[in-house]
């Protein structure tokens, strides 16, 4: 797996998320009140709804579509709901955030 | 005091049955038995369905506990927990338990339920081997998976596939031995089982079908085990979950009629009139029960009998059957495959998408269905089989489900006000939309928890969650549900909230939270965007806006629609425009290929499909040919819709479209606790439908009628008339006044309609009327927020403000 640098902490608005494009599809990067970073596939487990676009609370996201509340750090929904979307490996290096990605591909940051 | 002394109920067995049975019997004849209740376990009644869920570590074992022993104690049941009752004198009319409790009964229910069935094999006792039926054996599965060992599960039905995967979930390599060529054969077709065991391959399960386990390897424990074939298969933990055997020692060592299970008749009455026999453990009809939406069905019968009803049948329901592994939908009933030349079959299929979906039908008649990846259309294709719905006129579109049937572009999604009364809902526990329909507005339920408290609904399996919880909205209003703590994070309730911001001066979310103990340190989806309201309601201008606690619609200023693009509707005044505005938006529409442009209900033009990054472009386009934002997405003031009035009209009174251009003027930007719709009619024919606004102008000859907290949507409600007032100045201080006073006092989503019918419509006339100096304060109040609020938002973010929301962080790969 390789580490791809896709910005800094600071391009991320706190309780918020920007997102990323891939060949895996959009991902989502939050950023918690904690200055946690976690990143998912921008694709809700219900209906595919942009969670970038959800409120971040704690470690979680409300899809904006239908309320689902997914945990950032498992991609899992909260019960009584169930479903998992895909969590991204994600690190941060001082202020500079590098995602998990396949080693084959190679950076192209915006 | 009752003289009469009641009879007495013994029940052997404190499972979903027998406890079932006897919350039904209270409901009936809440005092006619002394209840006793025995079970072998030494928990309080629990939801043995969810079992899997707690071995998949998604519930905790006190989250499904049906009745707590408190219920007992509520309603006068003695309970005696880990004490298994041994024997029946059916002549002397007592039972007798393991502990030596000998208690007698009039009449005696036998709730015993099933054993787990064990196959012949040598090394079944080692230690390691454990069946899926009750909390020891989860426990014990549970500890095996802490410590990092390996899982043979045997068994690829239902039961045996929760628990393969709850073991998985918990971090164990499993690999599950099954019987039959294909998982689940009892419930799904040869298709839809490969489909399953591919996309549980690929979730890390391991497979060996067509797998006939010989022997359990081990000395001390469980070390493996031998298929007939020869091969090995390395464990620390077999689960053996081959099927269940009706639990009938104690019936037949009383003398009762026993065959596979204990014999009852339609009445649930066994071969003894005084005692009835419930679930797992009985036999109607040759057929044995496993399935637990039968066995509701039973409880009924049962507790209508035991209350006297002496006519209460038993007939066995139409089954359906899904599967609760996370993230795969399974659904089926009845017939897999066509049985003859009478029968066929309709198939679709996307292997791409994992997608498989068959019917079987019969002389025009649903008689079975087989679902895989999308379930959605599930509930109503077993709605037709059970209805025996002649499905001739769709045949040709029914493989596409329900908003297909009905004619092409149908709607998408749940249509809640499509469905039948009698349509099953909670195939669990027979509750069918009627139940619950009339369970929320008898009682007036606001939650799903008070749903499932009084109706049952969703409260087994929660498969159909969903559909109760559209249920719940379509009949209390998408979002007007206001329960009694604003959220989990706090036990406050809005108003208290509300007031809290004022009186302590509370300046921040922070501070809110702070002060009034939030159990969160920074909130929910549901708290956030209603704390940011009531404080930039309460400190103007000071307050600043928190756009991460705003839903997105909010953020971006445009509706998100269902495919992640937005709508932009551009302010129209009054519902007035020009030539020129028409050229912009047709320009706009023109540039950036905008899919559909609409006609509002609301005198405005939408567009529709635009793409996030956009957006800012769109907005400047607009801007530039002088039109703003029309809040169509907003909390807060949407449109003054009008008529043309007396400058055209022949029966107009007034300039019903110039007071509505000043109305909108006047008001545009202004936040509000939910969506705030105003209209002016130049006549009383109403014309612009200003008798459904929150807030309405009705031109008269003497002046202008107000009226308020009408809307349309699901609740229609008309307006209350307000007063009459005889020039606009007045109609502008009234309006202002009335949205200040709405703005101040209603919780965060609730439309004028439910809080007028809140607080009473004599609180608002006596504040806006009889307390003139009030109503003057209340206009100054919402003039002053004006000053701060009417900034349009997207001329603010064509500018740059809230850049990082329109374009992606970076591209890789």
């Amino acid at each position: 797996m390789d580490w791809i640098e896709i910005g800094s902490l600071d391009d991320i608005p706190p309780r918020g998320a920007r997102t990323v494009e891939s060949h895996l599809g959009q991902i989502a990067v939050f950023r918690t009140a904690k200055d946690e970073v976690f990143a998912l596939i921008n694709k809700c487990p219900h209906s595919g709804g942009p969670l970038s676009e959800g409120i971040v609370s704690g470690r979680k996201v409300t899809c904006p579509l239908h309320n689902w509340v997914i945990d950032l750090g498992t991609g899992e929904a909260d019960g009584p709901d169930e479903g998992c979307t895909n969590v991204i490996p994600v690190r941060q290096e001082g202020r500079r955030l590098l995602l998990g990605l396949d080693a084959h591909r190679k950076a192209a940051v915006a | 005091m009752n003289a009469v002394s009641r009879q007495r109920l013994v029940v052997v067995g404190n499972g979903m049955a027998g406890m079932r049975t006897v919350e039904e019997l209270l409901a009936r004849a809440p005092v006619r038995y002394d209840i006793t209740v025995f079970g072998a376990e030494p928990h309080p009644n629990y939801n043995r369905i969810m079992l899997s869920s707690v071995l998949a570590g998604e519930k905790d074992l006190d989250e499904i506990v049906i009745n707590p022993r408190s219920w007992y104690d509520e309603n006068g049941i003695t309970l005696h927990t880990g004490d298994a009752v041994v024997a029946i004198d059916r002549t002397a009319k007592t039972v007798t338990s393991a502990s030596g409790r000998v208690v007698p009964y009039d009449k005696l229910l036998l709730a015993t339920g099933s054993n787990p069935l064990m196959p012949p094999l040598p090394g079944l006792d080692l230690p390691g081997v454990v069946s899926f039926r009750d909390i020891a054996d989860v426990e014990a599965m549970l500890k095996a998976a802490q410590a990092g060992q390996r899982a043979v599960v045997i068994g690829g039905g239902l039961l045996g596939l929760e628990a393969a995967w709850g073991l998985k979930r918990q971090g164990m390599p499993v690999a599950l031995v099954h019987l039959m060529p294909t998982l689940m054969e009892r419930q799904l077709d040869v298709e839809a089982g490969t489909l399953l065991q591919r996309d549980l391959t690929e979730r890390g399960l391991h497979f060996f079908t067509s797998g006939q386990t010989e022997q359990i390897l081990g000395t001390d424990k469980v070390e493996g085990i031998r298929l007939a074939d020869g091969r090995e298969v390395p464990a620390d933990l077999v689960v053996v979950a081959i099927g269940i055997r009706p639990n009938v020692a104690l019936a037949k060592q009383a003398g009762l009629d026993v065959n596979r299970g204990i014999r009852v008749g339609d009445d649930m009455a066994t071969s003894d009139g005084d005692i009835y026999a419930i679930g797992e453990c009985v036999e109607h009809n040759g057929q044995v029960f496993g399935l637990v939406a039968p066995i509701w069905e039973q409880a009924k019968v049962c507790a209508a009998r035991l209350a006297g009803d002496q006519k209460a049948a038993y007939a066995t329901p139409p089954l359906s059957t899904r599967l609760k592994i996370t993230g795969i939908d399974v659904f089926s009933a009845g017939l897999l495959t066509a049985e003859d030349e009478l029968d066929s079959e309709v198939v679709y299929r996307d292997a791409a998408k994992g997608i498989y979906k068959k019917l079987v039908i019969r002389e025009d008649k649903v008689v079975g269905a087989v679902l895989y990846g999308d379930v959605a259309d599930g509930a109503w294709y077993f709605d037709l089989m059970r209805q025996g719905k002649d499905i001739a006129a769709f045949r040709d579109r029914i493989i596409f489900g329900q908003a297909y049937a009905d004619g092409p572009g149908g709607n998408s999604g749940l249509d809640v006000a499509a469905m039948s009364d009698d349509t099953q809902v909670c195939g669990c526990n027979g509750v069918s939309k009627c139940d619950i329909v009339s369970a929320i507005t008898s009682k007036g339920l606001t939650s799903l928890d008070d749903v499932r408290a009084h109706t049952k609904a969703s409260a087994s399996c929660g498969q159909c969650t969903n559909v109760v919880q559209a249920i719940l909205s379509h009949v209390t209003g998408a979002d007007a549900a206001v329960a009694e703590a604003m959220c989990k994070c706090t036990e406050h309730g809005h108003a208290h909230v509300r007031k809290a911001i004022v009186e302590q001066g509370l300046k921040s979310q922070a501070e809110v939270r702070e002060a009034l103990g939030w159990k969160t340190e920074d909130g929910c989806a549901k708290c956030r965007p209603a704390l940011n309201y009531y404080l930039l309601c309460a400190w103007p201008g000071e307050y600043v806006d928190d756009q991460q606690s705003r839903f997105i619609n909010e953020r971006v200023h445009g509706n998100i629609q269902k495919d992640g693009t937005y709508s932009v509707v551009p302010r129209m005044w009054g519902g007035v425009t020009t030539a020129a505005e028409l050229r912009a938006i047709a320009d706009v529409a023109e540039k950036f290929q905008i899919p559909t442009v609409k006609v509002t209900g609301g005198q405005r033009i939408d567009l529709l499909g635009v793409k996030k990054e956009d957006l800012p472009a769109v907005w400047a386009d607009l801007n530039a040919a002088g039109m703003v934002s029309g809040h169509a997405y907003a909390k807060g003031l949407r449109t003054v819709k009008t008529c043309v009035g007396s400058e055209w009209c022949r029966f107009g009174t007034q300039d019903s479209t110039g007071l509505g251009i000043k109305l909108e003027r006047m008001t545009w930007g202004s936040w509000t606790p939910h969506k705030f719709k105003m209209a002016v009619s130049g006549c009383p024919r109403n014309c612009a439908e200003a008798t459904i606004k929150d807030f309405g102008v009705i031109c008269v000859d003497a002046g202008y009628d107000l009226v308020v907290g009408g809307n349309g949507g699901i609740h229609l409600r008309g307006t209350d008339h307000l007063c009459q007032v005889k020039t606009e100045e007045e109609v502008l201080e009234y309006a202002g006044a009335f949205m200040q006073l709405y703005r101040e006092d209603a919780w965060y989503l609730e439309r004028t309609a439910p809080w007028i019918e809140r607080v009473g419509l004599d609180y608002v006339k006596r504040r806006l009327i009889d307390d003139e100096a009030g109503r003057k304060d209340l206009y100054a109040r919402f003039l002053h927020s004006q000053t701060f609020a009417q900034n349009d938002p997207w001329a603010e973010r064509v500018q740059g403000s809230e850049a990082h929301e329109f374009k992606s962080l970076a591209m890789v790969g």
